[in-house]
């Protein structure tokens, strides 16, 4: 120690008024430098933000007009020769019955002046192919209808819907609009009766995919994604708990305990994607479960979301503090009692809300599941675990794919449902923790 | 009998044991009263009896369900000795789909040939039978372990010790699914890359400049031959990796600084969550966002100053993808940050220091090393992330460092490989898991690497 305090007394400081000189004369420069570091921190944190505005901004201004469709209200006249020639009313005869027909008839009743095949067209063009599929649903729900004149409102197609909610000018040229002058001057004639309404758009909730943009929805890939999860959550959250118990309660610091952790925090930082390979090669290929099922796709989710819940139920376990473990004990409980008795339900709420976050995490990813052929066009609406099905960010990718631009539409509406969940989910998970975590 | 009966029954025959445990634990001691002359609380014994009638049934009825389909089909197919004799592995499997579809009632049994039929037949009525002799076999050893434990509970037997060693296991078990995945994931993948090398040698596949993997169909088409030399996607992952990195990188550290030195506490709780947004958008959102907003953006602006950028470029690929990485690495560097101890800012105040220069000089240095180990985290999340360049970044396989023009990565081509229909077989499929090893093992370094230097750091200020 003596070295130093020799080495101290022999370094001379220079005169205070030097110092101070020296010190002052660099001031400006440096409250200048401190303002710039400040203003350069500031402006990256408002860039971010900017970003998020920006995002949002832009998926909303593209999507939010999806909640409404044009509807267009067609006189019906259930055409007893159309629909069921031999009167048998048989449900076969029902089903096979030309309805485009009735559609186009509803149409020419009220542009008499419509000649030729092309007009007729291009007329029965301003309606929606699924016009003719809600005239059989009518008849097919109450086939009294038939011999009688209704009044219905149908969709009209994607093009009009377009051009009516002002994705498009009415000025442009034809060929931009895809809606002839012929056909606008119908239109308007329609709306002129008040037969055209702008309402809310059921259709995109209720529908699966679908080849026309105004019928296709996302009730299909709503219904995957939430089996899906389904399947994830019963198999992660149990796991992940008892995983979660082992590792904080149960474990001896032992070389298998640090494998164990090891493992589990480079699998939380592995790309999924690579998830999705061990879904194709192992569950696919080698136990030969079925392609585009929820059932695989929610084990291959419980596997990419397990990490996350083992580490937030262990958080939540550590946050209980050790007097709690050692009262227990000492009252003479086992530890599993403790354990089961009095460590578990004060970290529940920690624990649920991990297992929400990783839920969450789980109802986003999409590139795993495009491995084990959740991706493919479907129609029917999922009913069991191993029905083909997709899952709503595999719809938005597949849709964001297609050439037509209504789908465009479609994509957006489609990402607001999608944050809509991610937002209600991530609140619950929020509120959860405000409302019971307990500071000790 | 179905096997979901068969699981019921298994459960009614648990609750069953449970009772049947319990109550012969307080016979045993002469009714309730006596129940302080027990080891254990009487429904450890009852749990005991329940898990040696339930956990042993269940062992054999997940292997039973495992190999049943394998021995029915053999049986079935014995059936019909002739027809199966001279087929080619291809016909049998397309032999035994029809089968499969038959008698899961997928398709119409008048559709395929009458050997067929009769296959489905005899399947079904094998599988009547294994399902009945499987409840059969599954009551026998439920009820045997519960006779078994019901006889030997005594006053002094250990149940709840017992009974807690078990669940130690189970718990044990769980935890180790994560090492399970480990082995899955190299397994699987490892074997498939193995079988891709026996068809295309690896330094073709790790230094060839060549990339096209269409394989021909026919023998005579030209100009597909398939050329699997992985570089240009190496090359296109870096770029669009360093993008991103060039983008996340100082925007996450200045707004983490800020936050941790200079926001107030209120402002914090509001921007870190605003920023933490950012982080569970899906990338599917990003990846739209890319290809239609950012992409045509760039486009438009450089052909206004006379640039050709592409309509797929890397640069809007890696933009978004370094928006995505933003707040991962925010929020490590402001762990990193906060962790530095407060006594190391306070001796820089001390000795004159302004708040910029103790950060630049102190706090950054003392977490550095966490900071570093949380940018590799952060490249490791951009050269995996798959969903932003499969919508943006296109499939034309450039071997550039131009970020106008378009590029494609490992995982795009993982993707293209792989979506659609496929034959396990061909240089094609296994080609994306050759990409999945390297992309597997090249993350898997870089996360050991950072865990291990975040873990060090951490250590050393705790």
């Amino acid at each position: 120690m003596s070295n130093t305090s020799n080495g101290a007394s022999a370094y001379q400081p220079p005169p205070a008024d030097v110092t101070r000189a020296k010190v002052s004369a660099g001031l400006a420069r440096r409250y200048r430098a401190e303002a710039r570091f400040r203003a350069l921190g500031l402006s990256a944190t408002l860039l971010g933000i900017l970003f998020v505005i920006f995002l949002f901004g832009s998926v909303i201004w593209r999507g939010y007009s999806i909640f409404g469709q044009h509807q267009v209200r067609l006189d019906v006249f259930f055409d007893p020769e159309v629909i069921d020639p031999s009167g048998t009313h048989s449900r076969e005869a029902l089903l096979a019955a030309d309805y485009q027909a009735l559609v186009r008839a509803a149409l020419k009743s009220r542009f008499t002046e419509v000649e030729g095949r092309r007009q007729v067209r291009d007329l029965t063009a301003l309606v929606s192919t699924g016009a003719a599929a809600d005239v059989q649903d009518a008849v097919l729900a109450d086939p009294s209808l038939i011999g009688q004149r209704r009044s219905m409102w149908v969709l009209t197609s994607s093009n009009v819907d377009w051009l009516l909610k002002g994705k498009v000018a009415r000025s442009a040229p034809e060929n931009e609009r895809r809606i002839s002058d012929e056909q606008l001057g119908w239109l308007d004639a329609l709306i002129k009766d008040g037969r055209i309404e702008q309402r809310f758009n059921w259709t995109f909730f209720r529908h699966g995919d679908s080849r026309d943009p105004e019928l296709a929805g996302v009730g299909g890939a709503l219904a995957g994604s939430l089996l899906t999860l389904f399947v994830t959550l019963l198999l992660s959250f149990p796991v992940g708990v008892a995983a979660a118990i082992y590792l904080e309660e149960f474990a001896r610091q032992n070389r298998i305990t640090d494998l164990i952790e090891v493992n589990i925090n480079n699998l939380a930082a592995v790309p999924s994607i690579v998830f999705g390979l061990l879904g194709l090669s192992m569950f696919i290929g080698f136990f030969g479960m079925p392609r585009s099922a929820p059932l695989v796709g929610g084990v291959v989710l419980t596997l990419l979301t397990l990490p996350t819940i083992i580490i937030a139920s262990r958080a939540a376990l550590k946050a209980v503090p050790p007097s709690i473990r050692e009262a227990a004990l000492g009252m003479g409980a086992s530890r599993v009692q403790t354990v089961a008795h009095h460590v578990l339900p004060l970290a529940m709420p920690g624990m649920l809300t991990g297992a929400i976050i990783g839920m969450a995490r789980a109802l986003g990813e999409s590139a795993p599941l495009l491995m084990i052929g959740m991706v493919a066009f479907i129609v029917d609406i999922p009913q069991g675990l191993t029905d083909p099905s997709t899952v709503l960010p595999v719809q938005v990718f597949l849709w964001s794919d297609s050439p037509e631009r209504a789908f465009v539409e479609r994509t957006s509406g489609a990402i607001i449902v999608l944050l809509l969940f991610l937002i209600l989910m991530n609140a619950t998970a929020v509120v959860l923790r405000n409302r019971f975590e307990k500071r000790w | 009998m179905n096997p979901s009966l068969v699981i019921l029954l298994l459960l009614a025959l648990v609750v069953v044991a449970f009772q049947v445990g319990k109550a012969r634990s307080i016979e045993i001691v002469g009714g309730a009263r006596g129940v302080r002359d027990l080891h254990s609380l009487p429904g450890h014994y009852g749990l005991l009896t329940a898990m040696w009638c339930g956990l042993p049934a269940l062992a054999v009825f997940c292997i039973w369900m495992l190999a049943q389909d394998a021995i029915i089909t053999h049986f079935a197919l014995s059936s019909i000795p002739s027809a199966v004799a001279h087929l080619s592995p291809a016909e049998r499997s397309l032999l035994l789909n029809d089968l499969h579809n038959i008698v899961n009632g997928r398709i119409d049994p008048a559709t395929v040939a009458e050997s067929t039929r009769i296959a489905a037949a005899s399947y079904q009525s094998l599988r009547e039978t294994a399902h009945l002799a499987l409840a059969v076999l599954i009551a026998v050893i439920a009820l045997l372990g519960l006779l078994y434990v019901r006889r030997r509970i005594r006053a002094d037997l250990r149940a709840r010790n017992s009974y807690e060693q078990v669940v130690e296991w189970a718990l044990f078990a769980c935890s180790g699914i994560a090492v399970l995945t480990t082995i899955g994931i190299v397994l699987s993948i490892v074997f498939e890359a193995v079988r891709f090398f026996q068809l295309i040698p690896i330094t073709d596949f790790l230094f060839g400049l060549h990339w096209s993997p269409q394989m021909a169909i026919r023998a005579d088409q030209v100009g597909s031959s398939g050329a699997f030399g992985a570089v240009p996607l190496f090359t296109g992952t870096l770029l669009i990796s360093a993008i991103a990195m060039v983008v996340a990188a100082p925007i996450g550290l200045l707004s983490a600084i800020y936050l941790a030195e200079y926001a107030d506490r209120r402002a914090r709780s509001v921007i870190k969550p605003l920023l933490e947004v950012l982080a569970g958008v899906p990338t599917v959102v990003y990846g739209f966002f890319a290809a239609l907003t950012v992409g045509p953006i760039l486009r438009s602006v450089g052909e206004t100053i006379g640039l050709n950028v592409a309509s797929e470029s890397a640069l809007a690929a890696g933009l978004i993808m370094g928006v995505m990485i933003i707040p991962f690495v925010s929020s490590l560097a402001d762990d990193m940050i906060t962790a530095v101890p407060q006594s190391l800012r306070d001796g820089a105040y001390a000795l004159g220091a302004t708040r910029s220069e103790t950060i630049k000089q102190v706090v950054l240095r003392a977490a550095l090393p966490g900071i570093v180990g949380g940018l590799l985290l952060a490249v490791s999340r951009a050269i995996g992330e798959t969903m932003i360049v499969v919508m943006a970044a296109g499939l034309a396989a450039n071997l550039t460092a131009n970020p106008f023009e378009a590029v494609t990565t490992v995982t795009v081509q993982i993707v293209t490989l792989l979506v659609g229909d496929q034959e396990f077989d061909s240089p094609k499929t296994l080609a994306a898991f050759a990409l999945g090893l390297v992309l597997f093992l090249v993350t898997l370094v870089l996360n050991v690497i950072a865990l291990y230097v975040v873990r060090k750091y951490r250590e050393q200020y705790e």
